[in-house]
């Protein structure tokens, strides 16, 4: 089986504080962490390599600074990790982003399957997964949950649904994208850590993947930010209750009566 | 790339919905677009379609004229019964191939989010995610979305100008259905299924109906809702209790989900479920802009935190200041009393 896991270098936004004065984010110090979602789509990857062979292979697309994620990878248990690094690819939207990873997959060759993390929790759009999977005219299962069995060239999954869930078998080469429910990441052991640090990581860039540069970065993606602002403004004229937590509770319960809440 | 000129934009008109079935049952989400598709289509002095794929579904889409449709093209084969992802996307691509919409509406739901995005690689266009507003350029026609970025801490609008039709997911319950018009009537178009490979290599084995996978909030009345300030898993056992005594739900924050306090189908927020409840408790949330854009749309939302000046409780429409873990009590007493 030759897997290749997609994985993402993200600002932690759960830190994000917004500078009041200019309504944009304070970006200082604010650390840039592996994809949380991704740690279960390496996890998943190595798992399944553990169970029937193979080579699992971490891909990221960013600045060169995303290999860190990659080397983070690597201690998780993947053999190799590449970067696609190139001012050219800077700007990519979801479209052009997952165009350049199913180049990147075609030219490792021989993929059985692809797994992604649910989503990035930066632009929180589950669109790379399945665009990867277009661009390569691969079947696709989203928002797996688990992964039920794999024999004879076919996967079968479990995907989450509103109202439930189905199970869903497919044959290779497949997509799929993963929730946190599939596994429990592992630790990295020290060995593996101080083995990731000395790692070479290849970064390809355009040419090395026979992109086609009108398909890549800006001028590639049919999506534009046109504007950013912060958040709706705020109702600002709540009601405030303060005292003991019996004359709290007696207030609130006070409150819903009047509005017929209760 | 194909890039679409702007004298070839001429040759797209139409707002369209893909409907959003589970079980071959439509789900409200869809009247919820056809109702933003509408206020579009007005301002573009066009029509509202809707595309309604699914098995056995030809009877229900009669419902959708009188939420503001003018016409549903109906594609009802056996075959779409599971969701093969790769089927209705190829079924979408050509439809918007042969009838060319200006714009494409899907929910945001585990289907549309897996359909959209392989449907604008096929149709090399644009797709905005999970977007909270939706507007037209006066100046250009051109199609404005606006969605949370950056987990939520500021919001985006962004445009695909350049390329037709124009496509955004939104999800269930951020947009409102129109009062339905029960005298409204509309064409019904029926098309085919073509023949697919893909159906040689993916099926789908079985579907399993379960209320432990999706805590369905949607559904309640009246949702408790918890975070960081919940302290631990016994906080959640609390607001269970509280729940049960208000017929509620328990919602979280992803504060309290990402600590492994209670399972993700709680969660409320960006990357959880939106809520548009009658009554919003909220117990130990400060109220991270994600949370927000989740909940904000509820009628009635009540805070309870010690500090008085989280977002949470300038959001709320009652504040209470206090610990959580004595006025939840109290409130209980309180509410044995009547």
């Amino acid at each position: 089986m030759k897997i290749v896991v997609c994985i993402k270098q993200v600002p932690a936004t759960n830190e994000a504080k917004i500078d009041p004065e200019t309504k944009r984010i304070i970006r200082e110090g604010l650390n840039s962490i592996l994809n949380p979602f991704d740690t279960y789509a390496i996890e998943e990857g190595v798992r399944i390599r553990e169970k029937f062979g193979g080579e699992v292979i971490a891909i990221s697309m960013g600045p060169e600074k995303a290999i860190e994620v990659l080397r983070e990878a690597l201690s998780l248990g993947v053999d190799k990790a590449i970067l696609l690094s190139d001012k050219e690819f800077a700007g990519s939207d979801t479209w052009a982003t997952s165009y350049a990873l199913a180049k990147a997959i075609e030219k490792i060759g021989d993929v059985d399957l692809v797994i992604c993390g649910k989503q990035a929790i930066d632009g929180d759009t589950a669109q790379v997964g399945p665009g990867i999977a277009a661009h390569l005219g691969w079947v696709q299962a989203t928002y797996v949950m688990k992964v039920e069995d794999i024999q004879d060239g076919s996967i079968k999954v479990r995907r989450m649904r509103e109202d439930g869930y189905d199970i869903c078998e497919m044959n290779f080469p497949a997509v799929i994208t993963v929730l946190k429910d599939i596994n429990t990441p592992r630790i990295p052991s020290l060995k593996r850590r101080l083995a990731a640090r000395q790692a070479q990581i290849p970064v390809w860039k355009p040419a090395d993947i026979g992109a086609d540069t009108d398909k890549i970065g800006l001028d590639g993606s049919p999506t534009r930010v046109v504007k950013t602002a912060p958040p709706p403004a705020k109702k600002n004229v709540a009601k405030r209750i303060e005292g003991t937590p019996k004359e709290c509770a007696e207030a609130l319960v006070r409150e819903l009566r009047m509005r017929s809440i209760i | 790339m194909i890039l679409t000129s702007v004298t070839d934009r001429s040759k797209y008109s139409n707002v369209w919905v893909v409907a959003e079935f589970l079980s071959d049952k439509i789900q409200p989400v869809t009247y919820e677009l056809v109702g933003a598709a509408r206020k579009l289509a007005d301002k573009r002095s066009s029509k509202v379609w809707v595309v309604a794929m699914g098995s056995g579904i030809s009877q229900q889409v009669g419902s959708l004229f009188a939420y503001g449709a003018d016409k549903v093209i109906v594609v009802d084969d056996s075959r779409l019964s599971g969701f093969i992802d790769e089927l209705e996307a190829d079924v979408l691509a050509r439809l918007i191939g042969k009838y060319n919409p200006e714009i494409v509406l899907y929910a945001a739901t585990a289907r549309g989010r897996a359909l959209a995005p392989r449907v604008a690689v096929i149709t090399n266009c644009g797709l905005t995610a999970d977007c909270t507003g939706l507007d037209i350029d006066p100046e250009n026609g051109d199609l404005l979305q606006t969605r949370p970025a950056f987990g939520g801490n500021i919001m985006a609008t962004i445009r695909s100008s350049n390329h037709r039709p124009q496509m955004a997911t939104v999800r269930p319950r951020v947009m409102r259905a129109l009062e339905p018009d029960p005298d409204r009537t509309g064409e019904v178009i029926h098309e085919t299924v073509e023949m697919s490979d893909m159906l040689k290599i993916k099926r789908i084995i079985d579907v399993f109906h379960s209320d432990e996978t999706t805590v369905n909030l949607g559904d309640a009345e009246i949702i408790i809702s918890g975070g960081r300030g919940m302290k631990g898993p016994e906080g959640f056992e609390l607001l269970r209790k509280f729940a049960a005594k208000v017929g509620g739900a328990v919602g979280a924050s992803r504060a309290a989900v990402d600590a492994g306090w209670i399972p993700y189908s709680h969660q409320v927020g960006q990357t959880g479920q939106t809520v548009q409840t009658k009554v919003y408790i909220a117990c130990g949330i400060s109220g991270q802009i994600q949370h927000l854009v989740g909940m904000q749309s509820c009628d009635f939302i009540i805070a309870i935190d010690k500090n008085p000046d989280t977002p949470m409780m300038q959001l709320a429409d009652i504040a209470i200041v206090g610990d959580v873990f004595e006025i939840i009590p109290e409130i209980m007493n309180e509410l044995s009393k009547m």
